[in-house]
């Protein structure tokens, strides 16, 4: 049947499935939303901002595991979005962004609202495509969604000439395996080489000293059951990125919480002394590695990753498997009980154990609380017990996002959605709605900073527009206060542009936007204003909670420095960082 | 537990050897794929020392001949993302391996005496080039080869002056008879 390019669009969505789609319309993209109103089937929802629709994109992929999708016009529709797909690729989030353009034959003319976006987002898509023809467009839109979530997924850019749009075909939307054959040169692996996972398994069970690091690869792949198994079958203590919060439960004993620049004390020593380091879909960072030379720097290291590019990147690594992290585990455990899932110096491992334990006690994860001034960590555990540990926890970017990291407990995947490898203020409001979205039988808590926050506020009335009751806690501590903590730490206090001590009154500002605002100012006001807002379920909820201004984040590794140089949660250095490496 | 008995081991830090590479890459002759590859180099900090492109017998399907100088590990990586390109089909650095490669100049000579004329004559005749293109002050000269080849005689050429060259940049091909384990 002879149809528009436009309705070729939709009618390829809707057989991938697509539920809903976050953007906003302009002149190049007209036809497609003509398009989406005539068949009225696929839920549309209009932000206020591009960068928006693609933050929302990727909380809904983040929150559900599926393609999230966002559609903008040409121009300054598609650069609004640009930092949002940069923010997908860094942490490998599926998304499919669909960008309109100007006809065909006006390409490379600056015509009006004409910008090369594909040029643009060619190093930060993992594959991005310009349609030149109606016959080829609907391949094309099944190939960005198989590329988006196959292998490493990543965010996967679709230009439109409106021409192509408009253009008549009874082109048939190519099946599956024709997708698959029609991209020769894209083979994601998943098997994992054998040899290496028998390896790996005789290391494991010979292992005095193992610890699992567990990156946001393990959540892609869902393998919290076979993590599970792994760390109890073999003792192994577990330690997890910001991605990877939620692989394995950190209400777990064998829970070492998160590693890296705000790591807790003891995953950060458990790391630094381990003699086999367990690396499961995780790249290991500079935020996580510290000072490359010192990181682990006794361990055997194995690689498990979907990416063979990931693999000995930052860090030479003795067993690299490249495989789908589920598969791979699933295959290392079949070969651990093929030899009786032995621990070979269970004494030695059980020492460990010990040891794991004294330094959970030495520093745990601790801050002063006050009955004068709202402590921000006290916010965080508050959430915590009002929503039971249940919510999807969606963090701004900043100490509020470390907070959040550090004083909820994640036990489940895609529980805690953070804007991780770019680090985007401004990420966690629209995040936080595409979550909900995604998810609406949970609840959504954005925690977000006052700086970050007013990024891109403008999506509450989004929100309220659609119904979404999503629930934003400030932590307003009138600082853009991470940078003020790094000022304070090594620019010997010099404030320099870090006040944000003139910004709206966010109680009128929610009210003013159709949402419901709270503030709490003293401690004791913590837990009424959450439960009065737990009680509000049709609109969003701005919570402006005045902390404690100049508050830190600790412990902390101080960028490009080792283990070793942890200042601990007093603000002192650690008193055996002399000594931390040599465990025994 | 905790005891002091000596001072942190350091982990290895990745250092290769800065050398000239020469990648091969089968890719689909699809818009941007140059631009896609070119980005990808240009991204690690390295310069494309030299770069050539043709169609293959198959259709749709082009070589590419990359010459960078780089760090081992850093080109190791670069392969690696280069395989990663959803329009790559075979990314493979030869440098190591055996294999023919060749480059094509044209280089114009200034050759106003016939003493220079007959000099650069049996410079040519020796390194099997041709002479393409005569004027009473020049000659053009068309010679094809290996690196060594080509350096070797520009550099007879020299003193003569050359007035215009180009190159085509290294089109490079592994050998067969060759037992080798990689894999694309
Ligand atoms: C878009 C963007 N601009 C700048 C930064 C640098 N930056 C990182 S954290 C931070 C401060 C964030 O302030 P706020 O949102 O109030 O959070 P707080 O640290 O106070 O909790 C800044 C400016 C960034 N990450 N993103
Ligand atoms: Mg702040």
């Amino acid at each position: 049947m002879s149809r528009k390019g436009a309705d070729i669009v939709i009618e390829t969505l809707k057989e991938e499935g697509v539920e809903v789609i976050f953007g906003l319309p302009g002149g190049a993209i007209m036809e497609v939303y003509d398009a989406l109103y005539r068949d009225g089937s696929i839920k549309h929802i209009l932000v206020r901002h591009e960068q928006g629709a693609g933050h929302m994109a990727e909380g809904y992929a983040r929150a559900t595991g599926k393609v999230g999708v966002a559609m903008t016009t040409s121009g300054p529709g598609a650069t609004n979005i640009v930092t949002a797909i940069a923010d997908a690729y860094m942490d490998s989030v599926p998304i499919v962004v669909i960008t309109g353009q100007v006809p065909t034959h006006l390409i490379g003319n600056d015509a009006f609202q004409e910008v090369d976006i594909v040029g643009i987002t060619r190093p930060i898509t993992k594959h991005n495509f310009l349609v030149r023809s109606v016959e080829e467009l609907p391949l094309v839109i099944r190939q960005a969604f198989y590329i988006a979530r196959t292998g490493r997924p990543g965010p996967v850019l679709v230009d439109l000439p409106k021409d192509v749009t408009q253009q008549l075909s009874d082109v048939s939307i190519p099946s599956e395996e024709e997708v698959k054959n029609s991209l020769p040169g894209y083979r994601p692996h998943v098997e994992g080489n054998p040899q290496q996972i028998k390896k790996a398994a005789e290391l494991i069970m010979s292992a005095k000293k193992p610890v699992l690091y567990v990156g946001g690869g393990a959540v892609n792949a869902e393998a919290q059951e076979e993590l599970i198994e792994l760390a109890e079958m073999m003792r192994i203590p577990v330690t997890t990125t910001t991605q990877g919060k939620g692989a394995f439960p950190e209400t777990h004993p064998l829970s070492l919480r998160m590693l890296g620049m705000h790591g807790t004390y003891y995953a950060n020593m458990a790391v630094y002394n381990c003699d086999l380091l367990i690396a499961v879909g995780a790249r290991f960072d500079d935020r996580v590695t510290g000072k490359v030379d010192e990181f682990a720097p006794e361990a055997k290291i194995i690689h498990i990753d979907i990416d063979p590019a990931s693999i000995s990147k930052n860090i030479v690594v003795d067993v690299p498997i490249v495989g789908d992290v589920k598969i791979v585990l699933r295959k290392l455990l079949e070969e651990l009980k093929k030899r009786g899932g032995k621990i070979l110096y269970p004494e030695d491992r059980e020492k460990w154990l010990e040891q794991i334990e004294k330094w959970k006690k030495l520093h745990p994860l601790t801050y002063r609380n006050s009955s004068e001034v709202i402590k921000p960590q006290y916010v965080i555990e508050q959430i915590y017990e009002v929503t039971k540990g249940d919510a999807i926890i969606v963090p701004g970017v900043g100490q509020h996002q470390m907070w959040a990291a550090m004083f909820y407990k994640y036990s489940f995947p895609r529980q805690f959605l953070s804007s991780g490898g770019l680090g985007t203020m401004g990420y966690g409001l629209p995040a936080g709605i595409g979550a909900k979205v995604g998810r609406p039988e949970k609840e959504v808590f954005v925690i977000d900073g006052d700086g970050s926050f007013v990024m891109t506020m403008q999506e509450v009335i989004t929100a309220v527009q659609y119904k979404i009751p999503v629930k934003v806690a400030i932590i307003n501590n009138a600082y853009l206060g991470m940078v003020r903590q790094w000022q304070e730490f090594f620019y010997e206090g010099r404030y320099s542009e870090v006040d944000l001590s003139v910004q709206p009154d966010f109680v009128k500002l929610a009210e003013a936007m159709g949402a419901v605002g709270f503030r709490a100012e003293k401690p004791k006001e913590v837990r009424e204003v959450l439960e009065e807002a737990m009680k509000i379920e049709d609109r969003p909820v701005i919570l402006d909670f005045v902390v404690d201004k100049e508050e830190n984040v600790l412990p902390m590794v101080p960028p490009g420095k080792s283990y070793r140089d942890m200042i601990l949660e007093d603000g002192k250095g650690s008193s055996d960082a002399e000594t931390m490496y040599l465990v025994g | 537990m905790v005891t002091v008995t000596k001072g942190p081991k350091l982990r290895q830090t990745r250092k290769g050897q800065v050398r000239k590479h020469i990648i091969n890459v089968l890719v689909r002759n699809e818009i941007g794929v140059l631009a896609r590859i070119a980005t990808l180099i240009a991204g690690k900090g390295y310069n494309i020392e030299s770069l050539s492109v043709g169609e293959t017998h198959e259709k749709g399907v082009s070589r590419m001949t990359i010459e960078v100088i780089g760090d081992d590990i850093v080109i190791d990586q670069v392969v690696k993302q280069l395989r990663k390109l959803i329009d790559t089909l075979k990314v493979r650095d030869i440098t190591d391996v055996p294999h023919v490669e060749r480059e094509l100049v044209l280089v114009k000579v200034h050759t106003p005496t016939a003493r220079a004329r007959d000099e650069v004559l049996r410079i040519v005749e020796i390194f099997r080039g041709k002479i393409v293109d005569v004027s009473p002050e020049t000659y053009t000269i068309e010679v094809t080869g290996d690196e060594d080849k080509i350096n070797a005689i520009l550099e007879l050429l020299k003193p003569f002056g050359i007035k215009e060259m180009a190159r085509t940049g290294k089109v490079a091909m592994k050998r067969e008879l060759f037992v080798d384990e990689g894999q694309d």
